[in-house]
């Protein structure tokens, strides 16, 4: 067979949700043989174009050309055939099933499973061998740590056939090394012929790792560029469609007041298992400490202990000179806010707001014992209704209507209105998970802003974060946590991506 | 996603519950003519049976008090998160407490004997319900079995009772001895009959009315008190509860045993209003139907109070059908109970999404 | 010593009788939610097949038939069960409930409109039952001390659905875990989404395990009205439906340790019915009414004693739903 000039090509490929139109007409060209980026920002539509491309939307107008046949793709199985393997965001994974099962599940070939997995193991060694892979195929996958979860279903993919592998997001959940080692892979798959497209929102992966990349904003693709005669300042302005310009006012500390301190800090997860191992930091006045790691290692449960929301099982937590929190203190987090501490949590749809009720309902949670709300057990709901409008203002949330539900809101309007719910009652000390998590490029501006504003007031900021972009463009110092333990606290100014991302990995630095 | 896009009030309240009923009516009216039978004319004597004398309408309204207080039981825990299967047993406990309440006043003071009785009713029904919801909120045992079971027991602890400690002496049935003379929640007919308005002889008394009171109590609680918001936090997020200092489990208990006193009270119409004596399975599965009537009248008081007028005027039509067509016995009207409640309760997409597609095409044709 | 021999081998056959028909709802119950459909109207199902297999039997005179038909009517009612909960995404619960109180009132219906015994069926005997069946040597063998009233009273003497329970429940096993289907199958009640992207249907993986539920369901109602007992009367499934769903989550969603749950619910069955005008040392006799809340009582007292330690499949409840 002749080798196509692209393996993957789309045809005014459209896809609409009610009145969104997700995607807009999107002629995307992967060339065979290379790996290709996507970038844009959060629903800039590249989720909804991946979903098409693997079957599991189907476009309203447009179709997919593979392989010079145009397909329209009934379901995921109809893509996999036409040799498509899709790494989700979030896997797709079996936990409670061994690495083998997963990957054979849905292509298990025989009916009994002894000799599905017998055949497997012999085409998974080959292919192991050809991609330099060691996965341990008898293990259960929940045992296993992400970067490897994801090699499962990089694996899972390539034993199905496929030649062209889409990654969406994949370095969200990896350390910098880790996604170092990913990018390794990636070449490895382009050496042995395999295209790559690689879909993410860090502009130095598309420059680390891609041959060619496509922006996306709004549904569209609004430029297509080869990777070495591009810069990130061009891709984030196409991406953003406007200039970025930021920079930062940092008014230096003032007196070191210390607000939060946590000694010796241990706690359990949900399952019992310690999660959190004798953590102690302070966090002074005037300073946002921000708090990195590989999700998962002990940065909710770090938030959780603070804010009342789970027992410690040693140590203790003190604010403003109060234990709040130790064996055998538990604090309530109304009586935290009535001292002063706000909590902007970092699931914002599990624990910041209540998904089914309005906007205003929402405005008081948290605070709906305050006398400003309720009098007597009685809501008063004129002044809810008040008080959320001024926070719609306030924060120009929008659309502004504090009467709808909540989940009718945009990621970055849903933020806007929490935060101003935390401010309201000026706190001294303020614990923010996930500031910018599926907020618009344009939110996420004004959100750091309004921390590095709090922290010139002289609040106390403790922010986690996944992005390490972010940690290093808000903090003056930044701990990063491996395994429910502190690494280390490191002044932003000696702070890098490498640096930090060792650290994320465990390996022990001196706190300075 | 054009079901995602809002209906109308009343298409979402009147309409689709409407169009559910009629599809539970219709599968019933088929098994009627598979019986042998005309629908038309079962259907026709329902509701006559139901609404079409002075007595009809007050047995309706009769049966519709137990169903408004079992509804709001079912609705009370589930706006907490909970599924409440055991307004059964409570209200079969709550006849307990009712009873032995009404003994211990009754014989000394009838009026005082009312007022125990219903504070008995209230208490044991809460009572059976905090055991279910201690062991949910404790031990994580699932309180939709824990329930059922709780059901089951009560039962044979009534039995027990009606056959043992509480049993009429020399009496032959599983029943108690009669309430105290006077110990009575008075008839509305004769209620009626003092304000000089003559009404025919019906069992509806004035729990109704207690029932409608404690509809409007619900509906205050819960959208005008801080206690009612956060017990909706809870119902709708255990995380956001736990963020807005809400303790899930003390709530779990607390809304568990309002529902269980709810269902408890259903005793002062059935024993205090009309049989004046502690009778065996009284409660003929009105704790059951709550469910339906909670699900049909979309979990607001209004709603649950029309919901549960509509099984009452089944309950009652069913019964008058039922003397004019035996093949339609009293099963079958449970039967169309269950009916109901798998159209009302667990469809209610099966006409939301084609009729949400209506209103979406005709609104874009209205736009173009 | 030979008595207490005796009685004990009396209480283990009673507690092998009264255990089927929970094994076999309670294997159709963890069918279910294995692939993530709760299934609370096993109680309706096992009525509803009671009723379809005693009226097909005492119509025909063929307990063959009566099986035929306690089978499709318990297939139909899965089915209904499975298009409420997977393809109109409606409440499980609700759906499980109103199915359990709609063949309360419609199996009594019926049969009085049929039959004209007050909501029973006509009694059933001979071949319109499954007897028990008498293994070769049983009655020879009884006198051999120790091993022949074990043979005769405990292995002999069961009904044919009871012999076929014992070779479902390995079956149900090797399904679920040496399968292609069953890996799927447990797969759909862990993580739908997996299933979905990795090519396969969820609704028709969801709707198999519904009518294998609904098979085993329903034979689980045919012993009880033409094995167990001669013929339907009114709600005769006693809130088995419900122990046996109380049972596959003390049995961890596992066959094996589900069958062991059925056991000890059935065992105490026994129990309960030996206690019964039995007067006990100390205690005295126990009037029937307890002795009757045993059952239940003991499941309230596992959910609560292990409830804690009990992992149900992630997806099971939650109807799939594409757009997230």
């Amino acid at each position: 067979m002749s080798n196509p000039e692209f393996a993957i090509e789309t045809r005014a490929l459209t896809k609409r949700f009610g009145d969104v139109v997700a995607n807009d007409s999107v002629c995307l060209k992967v060339r065979a043989g290379t790996v290709h980026g996507i970038v844009g920002e959060n629903g800039a539509g590249k989720s909804t174009l991946l979903k098409m491309l693997f079957g599991f939307y189907q476009p309203d107008e447009g179709e997919v050309v593979v392989d010079r046949t145009a397909h329209t793709f009934a379901d995921p199985s109809a893509a996999m055939k036409t040799g498509i393997g899709m790494v989700h965001q979030h896997f797709m994974l079996v936990e409670p099933f061994t690495v083998l099962d997963n990957i054979i599940l849905g292509a298990e070939g025989s009916a009994k499973l002894e000799d599905a997995r017998a055949t497997a193991r012999g085409a998974l060694a080959a292919l192991e061998r050809q991609f330099g892979f060691n996965l341990p195929l008898d293990t259960v996958v929940e045992e296993l740590p992400v970067g490897v979860k994801q090699r499962v279903e990089i694996l899972k993919a390539l034993y199905r056939g496929a030649e062209i592998l889409v990654l969406d997001e994949p370095t969200a959940v990896l350390t910098p090394q880790e996604s170092e080692q990913l990018f390794a892979l990636v070449r490895q798959l382009r050496a042995e012929g395999k295209t790559v497209l690689f879909v993410t929102h860090k502009l130095h992966e598309i420059m680390a790792v891609t041959d060619d990349v496509t922006v996306m904003r709004a549904g569209k693709i609004v430029a297509e560029r080869k990777t070495a005669e591009t810069s990130t300042g061009e891709l984030a302005e196409l991406m953003v469609g406007a200039k970025v310009a930021r920079e930062k006012t940092r008014e230096a500390h003032g007196e070191r007041v210390i607000r939060l301190s946590l000694k010796n800090v241990s706690a359990n997860n949900d399952q019992g298992v310690r999660a959190l191992k004798a953590v102690s930091l302070d966090v002074h006045d005037g300073e946002v400490l921000g708090v990195a790691g590989v999700a998962g290692n002990g940065q909710t449960e770090l938030m959780e202990v603070i804010t009342g929301l789970r027992q410690v099982a040693a140590g203790s937590v003190e604010f403003d000179n109060v234990v709040i929190a130790s064996p055998d203190v538990a604090t309530n987090p109304i009586t935290l806010r009535r001292m002063g501490m706000a909590h902007v949590a970092e699931d914002r749809l599990k624990t910041g707001v209540v998904e089914s009720f309005s906007a205003e309902d929402n405005a008081m949670l948290g605070y709906q014992r305050e006398p400003d709300f309720s009098h007597r057990g009685i809501l008063k709901l004129k002044a809810l209704a008040e008080t959320a409008k001024r926070y719609f203002e306030s924060q120009d949330v929008r659309p502004r209507n504090p009467k709808l539900a909540i989940s009718s809101f945009s990621g970055g309007n849903q933020q806007k209105l929490v935060i101003a719910r935390e401010i309201a009652r000026d706190p001294q000390l303020m614990i923010i998970g996930q500031p910018t998590r599926g907020v618009d490029i344009g939110a996420v501006t004004k959100i750091h802003d309004q921390i590095t504003e709090l922290r010139n007031a002289g609040k106390a900021l403790l922010v986690v974060s996944a992005d390490l972009d972010e940690l290093l463009a808000i903090s003056d110092r930044i701990a990063v946590m491996c395994e429910g333990e502190l690494v280390g606290i490191v002044a932003v100014e000696d702070a890098d991506e490498k640096t930090l991302g060792l650290m994320m990995a465990g390996e022990k630095r001196r706190a300075s | 996603m054009a079901a995602a896009r809002k209906l109308p009030f009343w298409a979402d309240n009147i309409l689709l519950p409407a169009l559910n009923l009629l599809a539970a009516f219709v599968v019933s009216g088929i098994v009627i003519w598979a019986l042998g039978d005309n629908p038309f004319q079962a259907l026709s004597l329902l509701v006559q049976g139901a609404f079409g004398y002075q007595e009809a309408i007050g047995y309706t309204l009769y049966y519709a008090t137990n169903f408004i207080f079992t509804g709001l039981a079912v609705s009370i825990a589930y706006h907490a998160g909970l599924f409440n299967i055991g307004g059964e047993g409570q209200a079969m406990v709550g006849g307990v407490g009712l009873t032995l309440g009404v003994f211990a006043f009754g014989p000394h003071a009838p009026l005082l004997g009312v007022f125990a009785g219903i504070v008995g009713a209230a208490l044991f029904g809460a009572i059976w319900a905090f055991i279910p919801a201690w062991l949910q909120a404790r031990r994580g045992a699932h309180i939709v079995i824990t329930t059922i079971m709780f059901n089951f027991i009560a039962s044979a602890l009534l039995a027990y009772l009606l056959v043992g400690p509480l049993h009429r002496p020399g009496g032959q049935m599983p029943e108690s001895a009669d309430f105290p003379a006077g110990t009575a929640l008075i008839h509305i007919h004769d209620l009626l009959g003092m304000m000089g308005i003559s009404y025919d002889n019906n069992p509806m008394n004035i729990s109704f009315l207690i029932a409608l009171l404690c509809a409007w109590g619900m509906g205050f609680l819960l959208w005008r008190t801080r206690f009612g918001y956060e017990l909706r936090v809870v119902g709708k997020s255990a995380g956001a509860a736990r963020f807005a200092g809400v303790s899930v489990s003390r709530m779990t208990i607390i809304a568990m045993m309002i529902s269980g006193a709810l269902a408890g009270l259903m005793g002062l119409n059935e024993l205090l209003g009309e049989q004046h004596r502690l009778l065996a399975n009284f409660t003929l599965g009105y704790g059951f139907v709550g469910i339906a009537v909670a699900f049909m009248g979309r979990n607001k008081p209004l709603g649950i109070i029309l919901a549960a007028i509509l099984f009452g005027a089944l309950y009652q039509g069913g019964t008058e059908v039922a003397f004019d067509i035996p093949n339609f016995s009293r099963d079958a009207v449970v039967m169309v109970q269950g009916l109901v409640i798998l159209f009302a309760g667990a469809m209610e997409h099966l006409f939301r999404d084609p009729i949400s597609l209506l209103f979406w095409r005709f609104a874009e044709r209205k736009a173009a | 010593m030979i008595d207490l021999y005796a009685d004990t081998l009396l209480l283990v056959a009673s507690t092998i009788r009264t255990a089927t028909p929970l094994v076999l709802a309670g294997l159709a119950g963890l069918c279910a939610e294995r692939a993530g459909v709760v299934d609370i109207g096993l109680e309706g199902k096992m009525l509803g097949a009671a009723f379809a297999a005693a009226t097909a039997a005492a119509v025909t005179g063929s307990a063959w038939v009566g099986l035929g038909a306690g089978l499709a009517t318990s297939l139909v009612l899965a089915l209904l069960h499975a298009y409420v909960s997977i393809t109109q995404r409606g409440n499980q619960i609700v759906s499980g409930m109103a199915i359990n109180i709609v063949i309360a009132g419609l199996a009594p219906t019926l049969a009085g409109a049929w039959f004209h015994q007050g909501g029973q069926t006509p009694l059933l005997s001979g071949g319109a039952r499954f007897t028990e069946i008498n293994l070769p040597f049983a009655e020879s063998l009884a006198s051999v001390p120790v091993i022949g009233p074990l043979y005769s009273e405990v292995i002999s003497g069961h009904n044919i659905i009871t012999y076929m329970t014992v070779a479902i429940v390995p079956l149900v096993a090797w399904m679920l875990y040496r399968t292609r289907f069953g890996l799927r199958l447990r797969a759909v009640g862990e993580n739908p989404e997996a299933v979905d992207t990795a090519g396969i249907s969820v609704a028709k993986l969801r709707y198999q395990a519904m009518a294998i539920a609904g098979l085993l369901c329903g034979l689980s109602g045919v012993v009880l009205s033409t094995g167990l007992g001669a013929g339907f009367i009114r709600d005769m499934s006693a809130g088995k439906g419900y122990l046996a769903l109380a049972a596959m989550i003390f049995g961890r969603w596992k066959p094996v340790p589900t069958l062991l749950a059925c056991l000890l619910f059935g065992f105490v069955d026994a129990l309960q019915g030996r206690l019964q005008g039995v007067a006990l040392p100390l205690i005295g006799e126990i009037p029937v009414q307890f002795t009757i809340m045993l059952p239940y009582v003991l499941t309230v007292l596992i959910l609560a004693g292990f409830a804690g330690r009990m992992v149900a499949p992630k997806a099971s409840g939650i109807p799939y739903e594409k757009d997230h």
